[in-house]
């Protein structure tokens, strides 16, 4: 079974700080690295790879530098990764599309693999996005799979219940947190991702040049986080609809 | 030389510190409370090539340098001393020896097995009376017909209860001296080999130390390691080998000592404020950290000088001598800034101070580390 792995590098978000005076995340010098359900897909594949064969390729769109980070999901047991730049001002939709377009260059790949979502925006877009681009179907929010020669079966949480769907190949999944423990790379393994390869595929031969975001990026502001200090000791109830007086009022409630 | 580590030194850090943060550090404390070996450390760190990290490949190692060696005994030390010298003395003072001195056969037959982790490594060279003067020791060694029968006892051995490799000195000639003494390659089920009491210590608790006994010890003629007579020479340069370990596990207790007291400091209010704040706290913060990367860069320069084939005597010692008078120093420090909640074991860093002290004791104390750069310096 031929796998691809969508992966995207993130900074470590709980290393951010939000300057004070502007509210904007200071994100220069923060380090970066695998977006930590992504490592949960890797692993997956990983596991289905050593019970079915095949071939697990890692797709980035990302900086140069996610080489580096690239490698470590090489190390833990993917055979080859493909780096896409990720043009100025992409949106999940030109994300998503250059993904799937990447896929389809790939060619023969039964299953796409990704986190439900990344650490840092945490949009659970792009993998629904890539199978409907690819019109496969998609199986989200998987936390436990069982992958067989042509078929794919996944217990998914859907929040207030546990629904199993199973899909032919080629389909698309996303995975939750809980669905493995990412394993980690030997030295020989990390000695060894070095000579695994790692391509560099171009916009313009994904066919994508000139394609316009959809959705512009405006701000991005952190949330600041202070103690307020107001304690609610009276009655349950009343304390109960004070704490909800006092959320709206700050407009955290919706 | 390069200061900084090149990609994949760093690849190799990030997975350990991983390891040890998520497996290691959450038993030390319970393991040192114990005086239980970590088992299921050592059972993974030979899974993920650690107990092979400087066992050339062609004999189921990494084949890692020595700096990257240094940065991996930083990293699993930070998390548990013991853990960090288990590891240490697997890897310098038993397989290094192996590596350098040992036949083919030798190598063939053993740094498989210690890369495996399927036995764990240890150095038998002090004895009740030979520590510092490890040139005094009377464990004595005779060949008859195709086997030596090894005499006399061990003491302080690292992993002695657990080790099935050891690295034993003996001496073959008693007129000779230093010159008289050899070294062998011992296995645990040898006939007459017998493990002494264990000690009971100030810290690296999890780490078993203990006397091993040799009452007309069977040893195939084919395990004496190198020739006879040149046992001592061995246990200098293995010992200056493995001091860059002992050096980087001081740097390693000293970080997580600095990592403690920075956390705390942040955290921990008084005069209505965070005590990070305070200047007094802030100026003790600062020249841990600066001692720190002081020492950091001495371990790496001795293991540079290994990696490039130098005799490494005075560097080792220097990395060593500094390295385990910063963690010493600096697990004192992180006390003073956790104040009484420092003093008690409910917080780690009590568990440093104990453990950093035995760093400027063993494999060289610090007064022979002094005597080695001066010996280096005044010829």
């Amino acid at each position: 079974m031929n796998i691809v792995v969508c992966a995207k590098q993130v900074v470590d978000v709980g290393e951010i700080k939000v300057n004070p005076s502007t509210n904007k995340p200071v994100l220069e010098g923060i380090p970066k690295k695998i977006s930590d359900i992504d490592k949960n897909a890797v692993e997956e594949a990983i596991r289905i790879k050593e019970k079915l064969g095949g071939k697990i390729t890692v797709m980035t769109v990302g900086p140069p530098d996610a080489k580096d980070k690239m490698k470590e999901l090489l190390a833990m047991g993917a055979d080859e990764a493909v780096l896409i730049p990720r043009p100025q001002g992409a949106d999940y939709h030109i994300v998503s599309k250059l993904l799937s377009k990447g896929i389809k260059k790939l060619g023969d790949v039964d299953l796409v693999l990704c986190g439900e979502a990344s650490i840092d925006m945490f949009s659970g877009q792009v993998g629904p996005r890539i199978a409907g681009f690819l019109d496969w179907p998609q199986l989200t929010y998987s936390f436990k799979v069982e992958a067989e020669a042509g078929k794919v079966k996944a217990c998914r949480n859907m929040g207030d219940r546990m629904v199993v769907t199973e899909a032919s190949c080629p389909a698309v999944l996303t995975v939750t947190k809980e669905i493995n423990e990412p394993r980690l790379p030997s030295l020989m393994q990390i000695l060894g991702s070095a000579r695994k390869p790692i391509h560099d595929w171009t916009v313009s031969e994904l066919g994508m040049d000139g394609e316009t975001a959809r959705v512009l990026e405006r701000d991005l502001r952190g949330v600041k986080m202070e103690r307020k200090n107001i304690v609610f000791k009276d009655d349950l109830d009343e304390a109960v609809a004070q704490l909800a007086e006092r959320l709206a009022k700050e407009g955290l409630l919706g | 030389m390069i200061l900084e580590l090149n990609e994949q030194q760093n690849m190799i850090r990030n997975m350990v510190r991983e390891f040890a943060e998520k497996e290691v550090k959450p038993k030390a404390a319970e393991l040192d409370e114990k005086e239980e070996y970590p088992h299921e450390a050592i059972k993974r760190m030979a899974e993920l090539g650690i107990l092979g990290a400087i066992i050339p490949q062609e004999y189921e190692g990494a084949g890692l340098d020595h700096v990257t060696y240094s940065v991996i005994i930083e990293e699993i030390s930070r998390a548990c001393a013991s853990t960090g010298v288990v590891t240490s003395v697997h890897n310098s003072l038993t397989a290094w020896p192996i590596i350098k001195y040992g036949t083919e056969e030798q190598k063939k037959k053993y740094l498989p097995i210690l890369a495996r982790g399927e036995k764990i490594g240890a150095f038998g060279g002090t004895e009740a009376n030979a520590g510092s003067d490890l040139g005094a020791m009377q464990t004595t060694a005779e060949l008859k017909g195709d086997k030596y029968i090894i005499n006399g006892s061990k003491t302080f051995i690292t992993s002695g209860p657990k080790a099935g490799i050891i690295i034993v000195f003996a001496v073959t000639n008693k007129e000779a001296g230093p010159k008289g003494i050899s070294a062998f390659i011992v296995e645990n089920d040898f006939k007459g080999y017998g493990i002494g009491g264990i000690f009971h210590k100030l810290g690296i608790n999890a780490s078993l130390q203990s006397e091993l006994v040799f009452e007309n010890m069977e040893v195939p003629k084919e395990n004496l390691l190198g020739k006879e007579g040149e046992g001592f020479k061995i246990a200098l340069s293995t010992l200056d080998g493995g001091r860059i370990g002992i050096a980087a596990q001081a740097v390693g207790i000293a970080q997580a000592a600095l990592d403690e007291s920075i956390t705390y400091s942040m955290q921990r209010q008084q005069f209505g404020k965070p005590i990070s704040k305070f200047q007094a706290i802030q100026w003790m913060i600062a020249e841990m950290a600066t001692r720190i990367e002081a020492a950091r860069f001495l371990v790496r320069y001795a293991a540079y000088q290994e990696d490039a084939g130098n005799r490494i005597s005075k560097e080792a010692a220097m990395a060593k001598l500094f390295a385990a008078e910063t963690a010493t120093w600096c697990a004192d420090r992180a006390i003073q800034v956790f104040g009484g909640y420092g003093y008690i074991k409910e917080y780690p860093v009590e568990r440093l101070f104990r453990d950093a002290r035995i760093t400027g004791i063993y494999e060289g104390t610090s007064e022979v580390m002094k005597m080695v750069i001066a010996g280096s310096l005044l010829r």
